[in-house]
């Protein structure tokens, strides 16, 4: 049995006590321990990464109980992919934090940090359903806890809105999930797959009850429509490389919706196609509703908000169709937004710095102002899907593979209607903060060393560019095979002797 | 039995839906609490309802009660008391901060 493929969750949870229980008081072993932990997840991301391209879907059992009964972790590709996303994420976002001291403003970042990386470690590797649900609650604990870092009165408000919304969402993810159990009698996701396809037409319902409600319970988590109310709020109240780490929360819920749905509530279910139907609608309301945030918001903090909500909503486009293709290009671009997310809210937060706000209006003239400014632009090229950044590409991919789908009008019209309105919504942004300044130059000298995180992002985004094609064709493979699920099921239930 | 555990599910699934829609965060508080209890029951009901059942193999048992949705609550249980307890820190220090107890963003966003 491979051991390395729990280690991803073990290595973050061992460290965050040691980083409240040896150096709470030492900031700069704080992050000199952060800093390795999160350079040693990476390296842990990018083995398991290499691993699972090689072909092998890994599976680790704990406690070495066989399948259904035990619960296990499953590193296949998509997993891995998501895994070395987040730790890639993760690395550019602690640079900033540590240049830009921000985990001085607060106790305890970097233990929070390695417990939010532990959760989504958990949540992408885990290969069981109640076990999903437990690793989200770890990474929602953390994200709680990183979300009011800093307090104040503005972060501590939204703060309470972001947890009882959560908690709401656990409450409908463990009703779901007792009424898958009570349908099946089993978690285990492979298992699941088996025996949600053998329901008899008479619990047929119940089942689809279970899907729907766990469907609601993911799309709180992406912040589809309408569900997606809890978003602004919180990521432009939080504090902003949180926010930036915060770009992967939506994904998990975009992962979770993809891994459930190609695996018990394809399009052979007998619970019916009821993912495709309901997801299509919602997320090109979705991607309509956050590029008109774009175009409306008026400070930098919620305009990258609904930046995310926009590219959600262009992602679950291309999920939604549930086709091998369309869930290649969804993947491409689900990397590139991730990033690019990011990126936006560490610039905006690199502004915040200077500006000591983010009103869309015209505030003292910036130390590094031509480098910010470049930077925004760079990054909103990046945010609205235009060349050379390869958000374009994966939007051309979504629409591309969309042209066989019933609807392939609509969703033409929303994605290249967003775009133009995430254009003219980031335009109007740039010449507010940017071009209009008046004439006093602001108090804070520019911090150099603060600007390697968005650049690391910027440079993987401009790996993902030059690498287009094989990646593309890697994330293809990785859609095929989820769409297969057989290995994946043979793998978890088959695999008897370690 | 099965239409006792049913309503009382239904009952206090009822109460916390319309407690977390007030606009205090203190009966929003409760309303949580009262909705992690429906879904405590539920998930308990969801092993079938039996009585008197050992949930380990016993040599003179006659039938058995699954024992994984109670191993499932116990899970939720602890998960649910310590987001309840987070929750009410944080509107705590929330009123503490801005003295309101309104649960809406409202005008006072940044």
């Amino acid at each position: 049995m491979n051991h390395w493929i729990i280690a991803p969750v073990v290595l973050p949870a061992l460290l965050a006590p040691l980083l409240v229980l040896l150096a709470r008081n030492d900031l700069r072993a704080q992050r000199m321990l952060s800093g390795a932990g999160t350079v040693g997840f990476a390296v842990l991301a990018a083995v398991l990464l290499v691993q699972a391209s090689a072909g092998g879907i890994g599976v680790y059992r704990l406690g070495d109980w066989p399948a259904p009964f035990g619960i296990v972790l499953v590193a296949d590709r998509l997993a891995t992919l998501m895994l070395a996303l987040t730790a890639a994420l993760a690395l550019a976002v602690l640079v900033h934090v540590i240049s830009t001291g921000w985990d001085a403003r607060g106790r305890h970042f970097h233990a929070l940090y390695q417990f939010q990386l532990m959760g989504l470690a958990g949540a992408f590797l885990t290969g069981d359903a109640f076990n999903l649900f437990v690793f989200f609650e770890v990474l929602l604990i953390a994200s709680y806890g990183l979300m009011i870092h800093g307090g104040g009165r503005a972060r501590l408000r939204a703060g309470v809105q972001y947890v009882v919304m959560n908690l709401a969402g656990s409450v409908l993810f463990l009703f779901a999930l007792g009424t898958i159990y009570a349908v099946t009698g089993t978690l285990n996701m492979a298992d699941l797959a088996l025996k949600a396809a053998a329901v008899p037409a008479a619990e047929a319902g119940l089942l689809r009850v279970g899907g729907v409600l766990l469907l609601m319970v993911f799309a709180i988590k992406a912040a589809l429509v309408p569900l997606q109310f809890w978003l602004p709020a919180t990521y432009a109240s939080a504090p902003g490389p949180v926010a930036a780490l915060f770009a992967i929360l939506t994904k998990v819920g975009v992962y979770a919706i993809l891994r459930m749905v190609t695996l018990v509530f394809g399009a052979g279910s007998p619970a019916g196609d009821i993912a495709g139907a309901l997801l299509l609608p919602a997320a090109g309301v979705t991607l309509m509703l956050g590029m008109i945030g774009v175009l409306g918001a008026r400070d930098l903090g919620r305009m990258a908000a609904f930046a995310v909500i926009g590219s959600v909503g262009t992602l679950m486009l291309g999920v939604a169709i549930f086709t091998p293709a369309a869930t290649g290009a969804a993947l491409f671009y689900l990397i590139h937004s991730t990033l690019v997310a990011g990126a936006m809210f560490l610039v905006a937060d690199l502004v915040r710095g200077q500006r000591g706000g983010l009103l869309l209006a015209p505030g003292p003239r910036m130390a590094n102002h031509g480098m910010l400014a470049a930077l925004f632009f760079v990054v909103a090229i990046g945010v609205a899907g235009m060349p050379p950044l390869p958000g374009f590409l994966g939007k051309l991919l979504i629409l591309d593979a969309a042209r066989s789908a019933p609807t392939a009008w609509a969703i033409w019209a929303a994605i290249l209607v967003g775009s133009l309105l995430a254009v003219a919504g980031l335009a109007r942004a740039g010449a507010a903060i940017f071009w209009a300044t008046n004439d006093d130059a602001s108090p804070v000298p520019s911090q150099p060393l603060a600007l390697a995180g968005v650049a690391g992002l910027l440079v993987a985004l401009a790996a993902l560019t030059v690498a287009a094609g094989p990646v593309s064709g890697w994330l293809n493979a990785t859609a095929e095979a989820l769409y297969a699920p057989a290995p994946y099921i043979a793998a978890v239930l088959g695999g008897g002797a370690p | 039995m099965e239409a006792l555990v049913a309503s009382a599910v239904a009952v206090m699934t009822a109460v916390g839906v319309y407690l977390i829609l007030r606009r205090q965060t203190f009966p929003v508080v409760l309303g949580m609490a009262m909705l992690s209890y429906a879904v405590n029951v539920f998930l308990f009901a969801t092993g079938r309802l039996v009585v008197n059942m050992p949930p380990v193999l016993s040599d003179t048992a006659t039938g058995y009660t699954d024992p994984l949705p109670q191993a499932l609550v116990l899970t939720a249980i602890v998960i649910s008391f310590a987001m309840t307890a987070v929750v009410v820190l944080l509107a705590l220090g929330s009123f503490i901060a801005s003295g309101n107890d309104g649960i809406d963003l409202g005008e006072d966003r940044e």
